[in-house]
């Protein structure tokens, strides 16, 4: 069946075709389509979960993470300030080892307060154990949900997954999606199989327990690694059996345009439909150029990544994140990743897009323009904010009102 | 309480389900008070522990607890407590589990946690009605971190972070913030008054919805007392009226214990080196009387 869905309600279908069993749940713009339309479709008994609204999303994690020892499948999401307040138990669920898959709604962090997108949210989160599947259409929202409980629940993974969408830009915006059938998806997507870790009268579980001293603290830390790498080799195995399964690809990064590039542009997220766009526009002028969009941030798929760059002649990284003092995670990322290649590509950083800003087309043209020089001079550029004129006027302006000293000069 | 309850619940106490050899303190209250409780509530439970000292109970490969038990973080262990219900509760609906796999939530908690920082995961609890048990140890400072004081730490009592004039604010009113919740159950209790604790964990556990016991938890090493007169410190608490030892149910309050003779309160202070600076090298008798006054007030109103 075809319907047209927001990101928000795709996500809210992919648990329901994934037949979850719990949702603790709590409200945070973008995100509040997702938690409302699930708790309607229980209302009205369409779909057989229990929902429980949680006081905060540290609670809502917990709660989530604990369900998950019990033994049920459970879905959660969150947004933003959400996600940064149950970073604790991130970590926490995670170390735990329990399946669970919670989607989130990029958005910008306070201060100053917003709620348009980017991805420093999810960023934050990068280094907690959670996997992390990224998103640019309404289709794909859907997809990874279904993905992510069968990653989340392979006996060799046994971690938690962060499924990303970008606030406004994909929660609000209305896609065909293409909705399988509950039984298409079961033959994907086993029951629940809680393994041994499950509470249950009668056989004590001991779950998240003290350890003395660092040998097994790092014993335990690293086994959680070792899954995490281990899921990308699982991953590819999941995303063959989807694409066979559901006739859609799903493949840990979507190579655009890229056989004979060679320039190409590197993002994550829904602005990624607007570089597929310029590369369109930039082949029709006779540019060798193409766009590669990971949709698994982690485990970071880095041998992939070395496969489709090496030989190519120059990157534009665009980072819709910005970690302060060093500048593009996914840059910083990237060239860590191509470090010991020998034939690595000049990487030029952009960060753009940041609370929503807007990335056009000719900026597009732009960064491949500056990465075409960098390659002629074989000299990268500094990184650079995606930040006009106009726009620093119309900031002035506002400073202008506020009567800030930067304002008045 | 008869002697036959006594002698019923005695029996239990004996039953030593909680395992020994755990790296508690000597002579820790709280400890005492868990074996006690651990009896009682059996094994089919899942303890939901915040950080605290009792989180090196299960030290991994090795636990006291022939039950379950699932470590969370300091500010949200009744949000566990909530999930394993949920999950229990879906898996009995959907005939995943039987009835006798089921198992009880029990939070376990310092004061710390209990009085500070997961008090809006409490408050949240109970207002959805949430079926759990909630134990609360309560040593009045942060103890695992060194006996810094908690909001749960009385007047006048030294802490690691009031160390020269002793703390200046006063202990919080656990028992009145959860009975305004409308909750099942609350009660106080202590260790070493073992019938009464049994009598209200046994009243506790025949209930359901949001039930707290909050055990009050002599504490050698933050409290600055030979672990040997554990049981006589704790006694004291409840001699001098300090601790009174009450429950709260259908919107009564009631007093099970009222000490028909109280003794000073100086009795139970002078024996810890917490409140030393109130007796040498001069004896303060200004706070000694206030903090007498205050619990005279308390009990004035008890009839
Ligand atoms: C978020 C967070 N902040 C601080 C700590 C450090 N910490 C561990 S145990 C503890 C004391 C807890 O006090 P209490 O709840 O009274 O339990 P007790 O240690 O007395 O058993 C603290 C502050 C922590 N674990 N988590
Ligand atoms: S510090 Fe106090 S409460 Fe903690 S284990 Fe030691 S005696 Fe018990």
């Amino acid at each position: 069946m075809r319907k047209l869905l927001t990101g928000n309600k795709a996500a809210a279908w992919g648990a329901r075709l994934a037949e979850v069993d719990y949702l603790p749940v709590f409200p945070i713009t973008p995100q509040t389509e997702i938690i409302e339309t699930l708790a309607e479709w229980v209302d009205r008994g369409e779909l057989d979960a229990r929902l429980t609204t949680l006081e905060s999303e540290h609670s809502m994690v917990t709660a989530a993470g604990a369900a998950a020892a019990t033994g049920v499948r459970v879905f959660t999401a969150t947004s933003s300030q959400g996600l940064l307040y149950a970073m604790e138990m991130l970590y926490n669920v995670a170390g735990w080892r329990v399946p669970l898959v919670l989607v989130n709604v990029s958005r910008g962090l306070s201060a100053p307060i917003t709620l348009e997108p980017d991805h420093n949210d999810v960023l934050a989160a990068r280094d907690s154990g959670f996997l992390q599947l990224h998103c640019a259409t309404c289709q794909e929202v859907l997809d990874s949900v279904l993905l992510a409980y069968r990653l989340a629940e392979d006996k060799r993974v046994r971690l938690p997954v962060l499924v990303n969408l970008d606030g406004f830009y994909l929660s609000f915006t209305r896609e065909p999606v293409i909705l399988p059938s509950r039984e298409q998806v079961r033959a994907f997507l086993p029951a629940f199989d809680a393994g041994s870790n499950r509470f249950r009268g009668g056989e004590p579980v001991s779950q998240a327990v003290a350890v003395l001293g660092g040998g097994p603290y790092s014993y335990f830390r690293y086994q959680t690694h070792l899954a995490a790498v281990e899921a990308g080799e699982v991953f590819d195995e999941l995303s063959e059996a989807f694409s066979n399964h559901f006739d859609r690809g799903f493949k840990a990064i979507e190579d655009y345009r890229c056989e004979d590039a060679e320039i190409l542009f590197v993002m994550i997220g829904s602005f990624a439909t607007k570089a597929r766009e310029a590369v369109d526009r930039l082949r029709d002028a006779g540019q060798k150029v193409g766009l590669l969009r990971p949709r698994l941030l982690r485990p970071f798929p880095a041998r992939e990544f070395v496969r489709l760059l090496s030989g190519r002649a120059g990157v534009a990284v665009i980072d819709q994140n910005l970690s302060t003092g060093l500048g593009g995670i996914l840059y910083t990322e990237l060239a860590a990743a191509l470090y010991p290649v020998p034939r690595r590509p000049i990487l030029a950083s952009f960060i753009g897009g940041l609370g929503g800003r807007d990335i056009t087309a000719g900026e597009f043209y732009a960064m491949a323009e500056q990465v075409r020089q960098a390659v002629e001079t074989g000299q990268a550029p500094p990184p650079r904010l995606l930040f006009t004129d106009q726009e620093m006027q119309t900031v002035r302006g506002l400073q202008r009102i506020a009567g800030s000293e930067e304002g008045e000069s | 309480m008869s002697e036959q309850d006594c002698a019923g619940t005695g029996k239990a106490t004996r039953q030593g389900l909680l395992g020994a050899g755990t790296p508690m303190c000597a002579g820790c209250g709280g400890l005492q008070a868990l074996h006690q409780i651990y009896d009682l509530v059996g094994d089919k439970t899942v303890f939901v522990n915040a950080a605290g000292c009792m989180t090196l109970l299960s030290i991994y490969p090795f636990t006291p607890f022939p039950g379950s038990w699932l470590y969370t973080a300091m500010a949200c262990a009744p949000a566990g407590a909530q999930g394993v219900r949920d999950a229990l509760d879906v898996l009995l609906a959907k005939g995943r589990i039987q009835p006798e796999q089921d198992q009880l939530p029990v939070v376990l908690t310092g004061d710390g946690s209990a009085y500070g920082m997961g008090l809006s995961a409490t408050s949240a609890a109970i207002d959805r009605g949430l079926d759990f048990l909630y134990i609360c140890y309560d040593n009045e400072g942060y103890g695992n971190t060194g006996h810094q004081y908690s909001a749960a730490t009385p007047a006048g009592a030294r802490t690691a972070t009031s160390r020269v004039d002793g703390y200046a604010g006063i202990k919080k009113d656990l028992f009145a913030i959860w009975s305004a919740h409308r909750p099942a159950y609350v009660a106080t209790a202590i260790g070493t008054e073992p019938a009464d604790l049994a009598r209200k964990l046994k009243k506790a556990l025949s209930l359901s919805g949001p039930r707290l016991l909050l055990v009050l938890a002599p504490c050698p090493t933050g409290w600055g007392f030979e672990p040997a007169r554990m049981v006589e410190l704790g006694k004291l608490a409840v001699k001098t009226g300090i601790w009174p030892l009450k429950e709260y149910s259908d919107g009564q309050v009631r007093h099970t214990q009222v000490p028909a003779r109280r003794k000073p309160v100086t009795d139970y202070l002078q024996l810890q080196g917490r409140f030393r600076h109130l007796f040498a090298p001069v004896r303060d008798t200004d706070k000694l009387t206030a903090l007498q006054r205050q619990v005279d007030d308390y009990w004035e109103h008890i009839d």
